[in-house]
Parts: C-alpha cells; structure tokens; sequence
C-alpha cells in the first residue's frame, strides 16, 4: 500500500471524531469543516516526511483549531502564518494534551455531529446527503452519483440542509442519560435509512449506491464502538451486516433482482455474517429486546439457513409477532405473511394482509406479495391483476422486471395449448 | 522455537480501507503465508472478527463479570496473531518484516510461546 492510501484511510477514519471535535470547539459546522480540510491538507505535506502521528485525530483536531485561529489572526493583524515545520513537528507532548481535552467528550461529539444531521427539520433525503457529506466525508459527486441527481442539484441541497441546521438550536452541553439516548435513537434510524438508500439500488448504480450500504455499516460499527453495551446499537449494526452480507446475490447479470429463496448462497460474505451472528448473540444476553434486535434476529435466522428449505419460518413467524407488537407497522404485518404463507399456507396468509389493503394499496411489496399468494391458490386472474399493480407501482425498473417475470410465468402456465 | 505474531493495527484505519484495499492486503499476506508454509514454518493463523463483537468476561470477581467489548481500550486493537516455529528471534523478525511489508501500518509484538497445544477444534466455519 502506497503512502497516500495509507494516509487517506488514516484521514477517513479519524474524521468522525476530528470534526466532531472541531464543532464543539467552533459550534460551527462551517468552520468546523475548513479546519478539518486545513489539518488534512497539512497532514498530507508532514505525514510522508515524518511518518503518520501516534493519534491521528488529535492531531488533526490540534492542528486544525490553531489552523483556524491562524488564520482568524491572519485577518485581523495581517501576521504572518507560522513555519510549516512548527506545525509538523507537533510532538506526542501536544497530542497528549489534545486527546485529553477531547477525549472524555468523544462519544458525545460524535453522537452530536450524527444528531445534527437528522434534524427533525429536514427531510430524510437531505439528512442523509448531509451525514455522508459531514460525518462521512464522500465528496458531493459521490453523493449525487447514488442519488441520482445532478452534481449542481446535490450541492444546493447539502447547503440549503446546513443553513437549516445553522439556525436550529443545538445543545452544545453534554446530553443527559435521557437526552442521550433520544439522540441515539434519531441517529440509528438514520444511519439504517442510508443504508436502505443504499440497498434499495437498482441495478445500474450499484456501486454508487453500494457505497451507501458500506457507510452505513461503517457508521453503526462507529456508533457500536462509542456504545458498546447497547442492545439496540447491537441488533442494528448485525441487521446491516446480515443484510449487506447478501448484496452480491441480491442482482443477477442483467442488474434483475433475485429473491432470498432464489440467491446463490454461495455468494453471500460469510465473513459479515460471522460478525452479524456473534453480535445478535451478544444482544439476546441482555433480554432487552428492541425492533433491530428482532429484524436482525429474523435476518440471523435466514443467514443460518444452508438452503431455503432450512429457513425456520415457525421461528420467523414468532419474531415477526413480537416486532408487531413492539413497533406495529402494516409492513410488518406484511412480512409476517411471508412466514406465515410457509408455515400455515397461502389462505391464511392472504387473510391476514386483506386487512392492510386500504393503507397498502400503493405499496409495491404489497401487491407483489398478494400476487404471490393469489398465484399460489391458483386464483389466476386475481393474481394477475395484483401484479399488474404491483408493475404500475414498482420504483425501480428491475423491481417492474421481477414481477413481469412472474407474470410471463403465468401466461405461460395458464396457456390453454399445452406441448 | 514457537512464536506468537500478535497484530495490532487500528481498527478504524482498517475499517476504512475499500473492499478492493483488503483483498489487496489479504493477497499480499497470502503470498508471505504460502513462503512460510513452504519452509515448514507456518502454525496457526487467526483474523478476528472487530472488537465490538468481542465479550470479555472479568474473573477478579465472584462471580465473573460479563463485559461488552474488548479487554482493553486501546488506540490500537489486536486483530490477529500467528503462530510460528521458526530457528529464533532474527527467524521471527525476518517474517515479521515480510508480514509488515505485505501489511503496513500497526505493530507487530512478537512473543516467545511457553505452552502451545493445537487442540483438536477444526478449522473456523467458513
């Protein structure tokens, strides 16, 4: 590995807590943000000549705070900038003493810089946008290239959600117990929508939106780091990794999704999946079960599994009524016939989801699954019907393209001349 | 003799590398591996899993304490180790350098093994 890859991981690594750190010092993002560039652009001129620091976000957070109270000084008394050398040669004695003025803050920090970003205020997509930009530092192409827009309509977006945050109050105290975990609560939500941003991609921009997925997972390991006991931060980072552990089966070659029961399991990273089971093992300890704990024990479950026919549906079944009752959601409910069609049959299972109609009518999955299950009981005409809703509402061209599939298979099989 | 390789290296870094940057690595080790095999001086090899999926349990009580987490919080995290039967310490440095070339960055404590037994546990599932 050369000296400049070393050097980038090294930089995004340490951003998370420098620029947290920096938004305390600053309280704001702006400015939090252009001294954390200036420390890296400093990084990369004294880290190749003098090797990489001990703590490379101390570093960071002490080079980019005089960096900006140079430059503050700068402006108002025209003095001069201070040699290079001074500040590469910032020696362990400094990092010291930057890591323990930070050090005791560090969780809150980074939990504070996430929070900003899922302001109440802002809609889903700009709190995304601006967490991959400020907490995970992807540039605004790379961020435009996942979503799909322009380069101009992303960046108008990232500072229209900053200027939002600017004039929203935030508390730069340490939170309380109570505070603390209402923040932790805003943040795992979000950090599990990037990472359905991420998954929900089509075919095309897979690696774009993959990138999403990978964030994701990196940010919940973050978030796992700082709050190591915690159940839910638990069971949500082992649902990413199951789900992310199946992302090279999920398209075939043509970009088409593949269902569950259809993927090449061999694909499936078992490294991921090793992680994901030891993690919703140490969650089920603590008997504080929560809604990600639940998924990601349903996800564990079909990660056990060798083939489909494996699957512990019963099991699945009996985690998705426990979800139902901790965070009741037509969705659920929907996912629960799914279990329930394997293990008590399609009739129950489409009785269950008749209910759901009304407020899942314009849902894809909806009419997909209830397709299914009308195929299943051989109500053809019904089921074709459903599909063809389901097509009308697909949100992406391979998810149209899967239910077409079925439907071909349908004309196909109800042909009246059979060979 | 046997040593122990212990690798430290920070984990966040090492969270940061790209899928691509760890198949790279892993390549790279692969090759110094199959040169120690073939000298006959390669014993156990362990990648672990991140220290957020470690539990540690303290026994300076009773009963024992169950921790989330790993044994120690440091700012470099122990992520692997080799075993290596090798003539002595210039032996094991020398792998030690071809490891480090193939994986820069961390430290590598080297320490002499007192007792090994290579058990009868298979390999790790895949």
């Amino acid at each position: 590995m050369t000296d400049l890859t070393w050097i980038d991981a090294t930089l995004t690594s340490a951003r998370p807590q420098a620029v947290a750190a920096l938004l305390r010092y600053f309280r704001d993002l702006d400015a939090a943000e252009e001294a954390f560039q200036d420390a890296c652009l400093r990084a990369l001129k004294s880290w190749p000549q003098n090797g990489p620091p001990r703590d490379a976000a101390a570093w960071l957070i002490m080079v980019g705070r005089n960096a900006a109270i140079d430059s503050a000084r700068r402006q108002s008394r025209h003095q001069p900038l201070p040699a290079e050398e001074l500040i590469s040669d910032l020696n362990d004695a400094e990092s010291d003493l930057a890591e323990r003025l930070d050090g005791a803050h560090y969780r809150d920090d980074v939990l504070r810089l996430l929070f900003i970003c899922c302001h109440p205020d802002l809609p889903a997509t700009q709190q995304i946008a601006l967490a991959l930009r400020i907490v995970s530092g992807l540039t605004v192409r790379q961020i435009a290239r996942a979503f799909l827009v322009g380069e101009a309509a992303m960046e108008q977006r990232i500072t229209r959600a900053k200027r939002r945050i600017a004039e929203a109050d935030v508390a730069f105290e340490t939170p309380g117990p109570v505070e603390r975990a209402e923040r932790l609560a805003a943040v795992a939500a979000m950090v599990y929508l990037i990472f359905n941003e991420g998954y929900s991609a089509p075919g095309g921009e897979v690696d774009a939106r993959g990138r999403l997925s990978d964030e994701a997972v990196r940010l919940a390991r973050l978030l796992l780091r700082l709050f190591q006991t915690e159940p839910e931060i638990m069971g949500l980072t082992a649902l990413l990794l199951l789900q992310h552990a199946r992302s090279a089966a999920r398209f075939d070659a043509e970009g088409a999704v593949v269902l569950l029961e259809d993927q090449d399991r061999s694909l499936w990273n078992h490294k991921l999946i090793a992680e994901g089971l030891a993690l919703v093992d140490k969650a089920l300890r603590h008997r504080r079960p929560g809604p990600y704990q639940i998924q990601a024990a349903i996800a564990a479950l079909h990660a056990r599994a060798a083939r489909p026919q494996d699957t512990d549906w019963a099991q699945i079944d009996l985690l998705y009524g426990t979800l139902e009752r901790l965070a009741p959601s037509p969705v659920v409910t929907l996912n629960r016939a799914v279990a329930v069609s394997k293990v008590r049959g399609p009739a129950a299972a489409l009785e269950m989801i008749e209910p759901l109609e009304p407020r899942l009518s314009g849902y894809f999955h909806y009419m997909g699954v209830k397709g299914g299950l009308l195929l299943q009981l051989g109500r053809t005409e019904e089921a074709r019907a459903a599909f063809d809703q389901a097509i009308a509402l697909a949100n992406t061209a391979a998810e149209a393209a899967h239910i077409r599939l079925h439907l071909d298979r349908l004309m196909r099989d109800t042909a009246p001349a059979r060979a | 003799m046997l040593y122990a390789i212990l690798c430290y290296h920070s984990e966040d870094v090492v969270g940061a590398w790209t899928k691509a940057e760890d198949d790279a690595c892993m390549a790279r080790l692969g090759a110094v591996h199959e040169k120690l095999a073939r000298e006959g001086k390669l014993g156990p090899v362990a990648r672990l899993l991140p220290t957020t999926a470690a539990t540690t349990l303290r026994k300076d009580q009773d009963p024992p304490l169950v921790i989330d987490g790993p044994f120690a919080e440091t700012k470099e995290q122990l992520l692997g180790f080799y075993v290596l039967d090798v003539a002595g310490l210039d032996e094991a440095l020398e792998a030690a350098r071809d490891l480090g070339r193939a994986n820069p960055g961390g430290a590598y404590e080297i320490r002499p093994i007192a007792l090994f037994s290579p058990g009868t546990a298979g390999a790790a599932p895949p």
